[in-house]
């Protein structure tokens, strides 16, 4: 029993759950969130001592199910979510209100849940649970737009999930038993066929289901529309958890499925177009962090051991670098209510602190040298070299100037600096800053450890977490130069765009995304649909009553007072139309003998 | 909260506020970039791939070119999506017209 209550998952939503139905004068605000801030830190601490290897299997419906199976894969997801349940939790503290730490960490123990899944049906579970406990960490803002944008993303969320469950059900159907990894595996042949196609329909519903859910062109908008309407706290949760579980799946079931080369790299291009003339920061880290998926979808298309362990190793550090930016924000959107980079700037005379730790942030998505991207998206890029895809190379190398631009300089330019915007604000609360701190420092810890091996020959232990063995140096002088000129030169451009005043103004706008399709022409055609079948319903309710009201006018004409049949009559006209009646009857009965 | 205070604000004047130390900014960028170029000259690099004459990745300035232009481009693609993409900031909040009541 301990083994199931005790394990990651259920130790973090079972223990939110008491936690939060604990009355208030028994638990007193700090005690509680003592204990809310014990429960990733003693599950880190207590699967820290577990092998590798299946625990807490269970029998249901005659079918084994394996709630947590540690490998090298899962292993590593557990750590970052357990760490962003930390900081997220430490971060929210700045409302009384303990609500959102309490569903934040509710909802990091089912990401847990789906990482740790041992087979297909127990993954599913985790799967929605995650997507209902994440709308409401939109919902919580309690603003129209929140509500409207929580139901969406909660819609899309669902629509993965029914994916997913087709896709699981048509794979039992062939395996006549709860779908692990690796049946799902072999079974499909998805891999060895080397392509999408409906010859296997169940790896394809479940592809999508992920592909989702890890924001893919197309399907991403669900990301750009949500994250940015929640809270400041909210948004640091939301956006460790589902995206990076996404990656994870696509990482255990279609590694090396080359779709997710061209996928991935589309992914990284285009929402940078967006971000650049995206007024609302945090919805640029939003489009920000659909490029960023971009690149683990590109290294988990590629398949070699130094691409997973790219997409793996910069799923963690982009939980660590996205969430500082969209803490940073929050702490803006926090003090000064808003954070459109039209009415912002001069920041960094009320907020130093919060600029200073942004700017950590903002090198460390721009994969400076020191800084954490510099250590793990060059995994990705090295492994494109390797495999000599030229024009893929190429694509990423823009997107990685186009990160810098946009996540890297656009950020913390526009909130903190540019021209003053007259705004005077207080610096961010300590919850903020601790967190913001921490989150910092393990993001210059992944980029400095690889140069402490270099240097003092001391071991990587973030590298010796990954799923693969890491035989790769970082620091070299040609990777440390042409990374340094690429930056720079973005940042030149920048500048010169800015002094020259070609550099697009931040306009209060909303620009057209893919959501556009079902939010208006989806909405349109909705409308249309029901305009018509009222319009037909209008038409044949009126010819009904037409026709009712005829036959009623009829019947009143014959059957009311003054009608024929409604009149009285004599007893003695009566009693001559029986006789006529039984006349006429003899006539009949005559005829029928004769 | 943030109080709003356009006019000038209690007489602490900030480096950066002034445009000469802005532009001394802009210059000491301009600075590092020439020094950063001038780095292609002081190492060999072994091109990963053929294309483009070997320049792709091998050659003398192809990162700061690439960087530049790329992120030069991109703006004023950027901003030219805007035509087509851009709407008011309430779009998605206006009143649905001609729908069903």
């Amino acid at each position: 029993m301990a083994e199931f209550l005790l394990s990651p998952p259920l130790l973090l939503m079972l223990g939110s759950v008491v936690l939060a139905a604990a009355p208030r004068n028994v638990l007193p605000r700090t005690v509680l969130r003592a204990l809310l801030l014990a429960l990733p830190v003693y599950s880190l601490w207590r699967f820290w001592g577990l092998d590798l290897g299946d625990y807490a299997q269970f029998e249901l419906f005659g079918q084994t199910l394996t709630l947590v199976r540690i490998d090298p894969l899962s292993r590593i997801f557990v750590v970052i979510f357990h760490l962003a349940a930390l900081i997220g939790s430490v971060y929210s503290f700045y409302v009384r209100d303990n609500f959102q730490p309490l569903v934040g960490v509710f909802y990091a123990g089912s990401a847990l849940g789906v990482v740790l899944a041992g087979d297909l049906w127990t993954l599913f579970l985790f799967w929605e649970v995650a997507a209902v406990s994440s709308a409401l960490l939109v919902w919580v803002r309690r603003s129209g737009r929140a509500a409207g944008a929580g139901l969406r993303y909660l819609g899309m969320q669902m629509v993965s999930g029914v994916l997913l469950l087709a896709g699981i059900v048509l794979l039992r159907h062939e395996v006549g038993a709860a779908p692990g990894w690796a049946e799902f595996r072999n079974l499909t042949g998805f891999l060895e066929n080397g392509g999408l196609g409906f010859s296997n329909l169940a790896a394809t519903l479940i592809f999508l289901a992920f592909g989702l859910k890890a924001a893919f062109p197309l399907l991403h908008s669900w990301l750009i529309d949500a994250y940015p309407e929640s809270t400041p706290a909210g948004a640091v949760f939301l956006s460790a958890f589902t995206t990076k579980f996404a990656i994870y799946a696509l990482a255990r079931a279609f590694p090396g499925q080359s779709e997710l080369i061209w996928i991935g790299a589309l992914m990284t291009a285009f929402p940078i177009f967006f971000a650049v003339i995206e007024n609302d920061l945090r919805r640029v880290l939003a489009y920000s962090m659909t490029n960023q998926l971009g690149f683990m979808v590109v290294g988990i298309g590629i398949g070699t051991e130094l691409a997973i362990n790219g997409a793996v190793a910069h799923a963690f550090a982009d939980i660590l670098f996205k969430g500082l930016l969209f803490m940073a924000m929050g702490a803006v959107l926090y003090r000064v209510g808003h954070v459109n980079g039209s009415d912002l700037g001069g920041l960094y005379k009320s907020m130093p602190i919060t600029t200073g730790l942004c700017i950590v942030g903002a090198a460390s998505i721009s994969a400076f040298p020191l800084f954490s991207a510099f250590a793990t998206k060059s995994l990705i890029m090295s492994a494109a070299v390797y495999k000599e895809y030229f024009w893929l190379w190429l694509v990423l190398l823009f997107a990685s100037a186009g990160v810098f631009h946009h996540a890297g300089i656009k950020i913390p330019f526009f909130a903190f600096f540019h021209h003053d915007s007259g705004i005077r604000c207080k610096e961010a609360p300590r919850s903020m800053i601790v967190a913001m701190v921490l989150a910092a420092a393990a993001s210059m810890a992944i980029g400095l450890f690889p140069l402490a091996e270099l240097w003092f020959g001391v071991a990587n232990p973030f590298y010796e977490l990954l799923p693969y063995p890491v035989d790769y140096d970082v620091y070299t002088t040609t990777h440390v130069i042409t990374q340094s000129q690429l930056l720079f030169f973005s940042a030149l451009a920048f500048a010169t765009l800015m002094r020259t005043g070609l550099y697009p103004p931040e306009l209060r706008s909303v620009n057209l995304d893919a959501d556009w399709l079902y939010r208006r022409v989806g909405l349109r055609i909705w409308d249309g649909v029901a305009t018509a079948f009222v319009t037909i319903h209008r038409a044949g309710y009126a010819a009904a009553e037409r026709l009712a009201g005829a036959a009623l006018e009829t019947a009143q004409r014959h059957l009311g007072p003054q009608g024929f049949l409604g009149r009285s009559w004599l007893t003695a006209s009566m009693a001559l139309w029986v006789a006529v009646l039984l006349a006429a009857y003899l006539v009949v009965f005559y005829w029928r003998l004769a | 909260m943030a109080h709003h205070d356009h006019g000038k604000h209690g007489g602490k004047s900030y480096w950066l506020d002034s445009k000469r130390n802005v532009a001394k900014v802009f210059y000491a960028l301009i600075a590092v970039d020439v020094l950063w170029l001038a780095a292609d000259l002081l190492y060999k690099k072994k091109a990963e791939f053929d294309a483009w004459g070997g320049w792709a990745d091998g050659g003398f300035g192809f990162y700061p070119v690439y960087g530049f232009v790329g992120a030069f481009l991109l703006v004023l693609a950027a901003k030219q999506m805007r035509r087509v993409l851009m709407r008011s900031e309430d779009y998605y909040e206006q009143r649905r017209d001609g729908g069903a009541s």
